[in-house]
């Protein structure tokens, strides 16, 4: 399969880092856009770890996803700064937007723009500060005309 | 000549939409047929002003914000490129009072030099540390970081050359140094805003910490979240590599989870294993990264040693009061509204902070909650506003000072809420290990949850709970989630009702 040779290659130019299996999934999801789950047993094996070390680590941290995003990841700060300056109505409103979307929506906790949110982030290229409802829309808009 | 226009690289100018003005002056100057060099710096922290444009005159560099794209024809027109009237029109950059009321050290090159360039590095100071501490032994190295009294900048404010001693007095084949750059803390940018806008001062901190203790290898953790603060890093390091010697720094991405701002809970990730934390002892300095002696620091702590180095430790000492020496860089976050990096000597009051460089709310409506230091930091209502900026008086009013981060919310919060935020922000992100974080933070919620559906004797369950969290917990997310709760319990307890 055509992915599991990526991961195969990913694993062969990484595994001699010391500590590699962060940099190694981090380096899968950036070609892939997820780790599959069928090359959770490769990566173990090439690493001499156990699936579930592997599985583990996936699993453990919010940034790593095992299915497929859509289009492009909407993340919205839902942090304290960000709610100080209506982040939770921001966040809200998102939720109801992208409903039924073919984008992907996740809260993120900080983006260190927290003197200028209620702030969002899309698929880690751009940022945007002071967003209302209003300005998400026009953005949401734009991405979605953008096909 | 050509003339050098400053357009910020930072993440915040690039939210604001800096990269757009920057393409649109580019093009204008080709269309007039106008020589310019176009500088893609950091921020100067005033974030209200950005995109804050800035140009090189001989009268020092005029400033212009906030510029939006549709404004650069008017700034051609204007002759702003010799410093010409215009309503955006500040003045001269280094003489806007909200920056000369600072005392900016480890921030002094943010905004100001180019962060992309060694050469402009070392013409405008940088270098000296490095160069002062290859002169001398690693013994009187730890003696000045020691002595300026410089404590550790994360949050824990623990004495930095006592770490660094302990690490130099272990022996090992192999030591390491690791940057904690896993700013997780809502309301604090202050790491990210030096990785972006000055990255050689933490390459010198870390080479300075290198020698200091016999490491080779340095690894700077950096949240995924902060991009931009990642391409800023590896950028500085491919033209630092000769300048560095035989010290090497990689960098490596975390994966959005907070709990790896905590120092074992880091080591770990680095390891390649999920980011639990671990008992201490041993400490890290004794047995850290790969069970080997290392030193790990925040991001403003490195970047505070090179100037100990170059201009002694006298120097640094002489800020601050107390036992709180030198300086802290605050942000100013939230409901603000002059937000941004205020870096100025322990001492100050937190009113002064909030109203005389913050300007109050940015909702015009009353301040009624701070949240200093983070997450895991106190809501602080009016009456404690007078308190002094250092980390003995915040500890005596049961808070923190944390990593400097400043949250302000207006008469519209809800503290019952925030304080249900802050045991679910602990369930979200606890690694799991011990019990009273994992499970006590959701039972946390469902107190919270009931007292705010009226069951008011619920308040004594909440207080028995936070006490087992504070005390039986193994690191500071699961003992330190009852100190935002609890503040907002004690000094906001009509939202509870």
């Amino acid at each position: 399969m055509e992915n599991l040779g990526t991961v195969l290659r990913i694993v062969a130019t990484k595994r001699t880092l010391p500590g590699a299996l962060l940099p190694i999934l981090h380096e899968i999801q950036e070609a892939l856009g997820h780790i599959p789950p069928e090359s959770v047993p490769l990566i173990a094996k090439e690493l001499n770890l156990s699936r579930a070390e592997v599985h583990g680590v996936i699993s453990y941290y919010h940034h790593f996803r095992q299915t497929p995003p859509g289009r492009h990841i909407v993340r919205v700060c839902c942090a304290e700064a960000c709610q100080a300056v209506g982040g939770e109505a921001l966040a809200e409103h998102a939720r109801a937007r992208l409903e039924g979307s073919d984008l992907s929506l996740e809260p993120v906790y900080c983006l260190g723009l927290c003197a200028i949110g209620p702030a969002l982030q899309i698929d880690e290229t751009t940022l945007h500060a002071k967003v209302t409802p209003k300005k998400f829309d026009a953005l949401i808009d734009a991405l979605e005309a953008d096909q | 000549m050509s003339v050098t226009v400053y357009v910020p690289g930072d993440a915040a100018a690039l939210a604001l939409g800096a990269d757009s003005v920057a393409a649109v002056i580019a093009a204008e100057a080709a269309k007039h047929g106008i020589d310019i060099r176009l500088v893609r710096n950091g921020s100067r922290g005033m974030f209200w002003l950005e995109p804050l444009v800035e140009v090189s005159t001989p009268q020092g560099r005029i400033a212009y914000g906030p510029v939006a794209a549709s404004d650069v024809r008017s700034l051609f027109a204007a002759g702003f490129l010799s410093g010409g009237a215009h309503p955006l029109h500040l003045g001269v950059t280094d003489a806007l009072p909200w920056l000369k009321r600072q005392q900016r050290l480890a921030c002094r090159r943010i905004g100001v030099v180019d962060p992309r360039s060694l050469d402009d590095y070392l013409a405008q100071g940088g270098g000296e540390g490095l160069r002062c501490a290859r002169a001398m032994g690693p013994v009187e190295i730890v003696r000045a970081v020691t002595d300026s009294g410089l404590r550790g900048r994360g949050g824990a404010a623990f004495p930095t050359g006592i770490k660094w001693r302990t690490v130099l007095d272990t022996p090992a084949t192999r030591k390491y140094i690791v940057c904690n750059a896993d700013e997780g803390d809502s309301g604090t940018f202050s790491d990210r805003l030096l990785m972006e806008g000055d990255p050689f001062q933490l390459l010198e901190g870390m080479a300075i910490a290198g020698l200091a203790v016999g490491a080779t290898t340095g690894y700077i953790y950096v949240r995924s979240e902060y991009p931009h603060a990642i391409a800023a890093l590896n950028a500085a390091l491919d033209g630092a590599r000769d300048w560095l010697g035989d010290f090497r720094i990689e960098v490596r991405k975390g994966a959005g989870s907070y709990v790896c701002g905590e120092e074992t809970a880091l080591l770990e990730s680095l390891e390649g294993r999920r980011g639990i934390v671990r008992a201490k002892p041993p400490l890290p300095a004794i047995r850290g990264l790969f069970g080997q002696p290392t030193v790990i620091n925040n991001v403003i702590t490195f970047g505070s040693v090179p100037d100990i180095l170059a201009r002694g430790a006298g120097h640094y000492q002489e800020f601050g009061c107390g036992r709180s020496r030198g300086t802290l860089p605050f942000q100013l976050a939230g409901n603000i509204k002059y937000g941004g990096l205020v870096e100025v000597p322990f001492g100050l009051t937190l009113r002064q902070l909030l109203y005389d460089f913050g300007g109050g709310s940015r909702s015009g409506r009353p301040l009624r909650a701070v949240q200093v230091g983070g997450p895991l930091g106190a809501y602080l209502p009016q009456a404690q506003f007078d308190t002094v900026l250092d980390y003995e008086a915040f500890a005596a009013i049961g808070a923190g000072l944390g990593h400097g981060g400043i949250v302000a919310f207006d008469d519209t919060v809800n503290m019952s809420k925030q304080a249900r935020y802050a045991m679910k922000f602990c369930a979200i992100e606890s690694c799991g290990k011990c019990t009273p974080c994992r499970i006590g933070s959701t039972r946390g919620v469902e107190v919270i949850d009931r007292i705010r559906g009226g069951q008011a004797e619920q308040v004594e369950l909440l207080r028995d709970l936070c006490d087992t969290m504070a005390h039986g917990s193994l690191c500071a997310m699961g003992s330190m989630t009852p100190i935002p709760v609890l503040s907002a319990l004690d000094h906001f307890s009509e939202d509870f009702a």
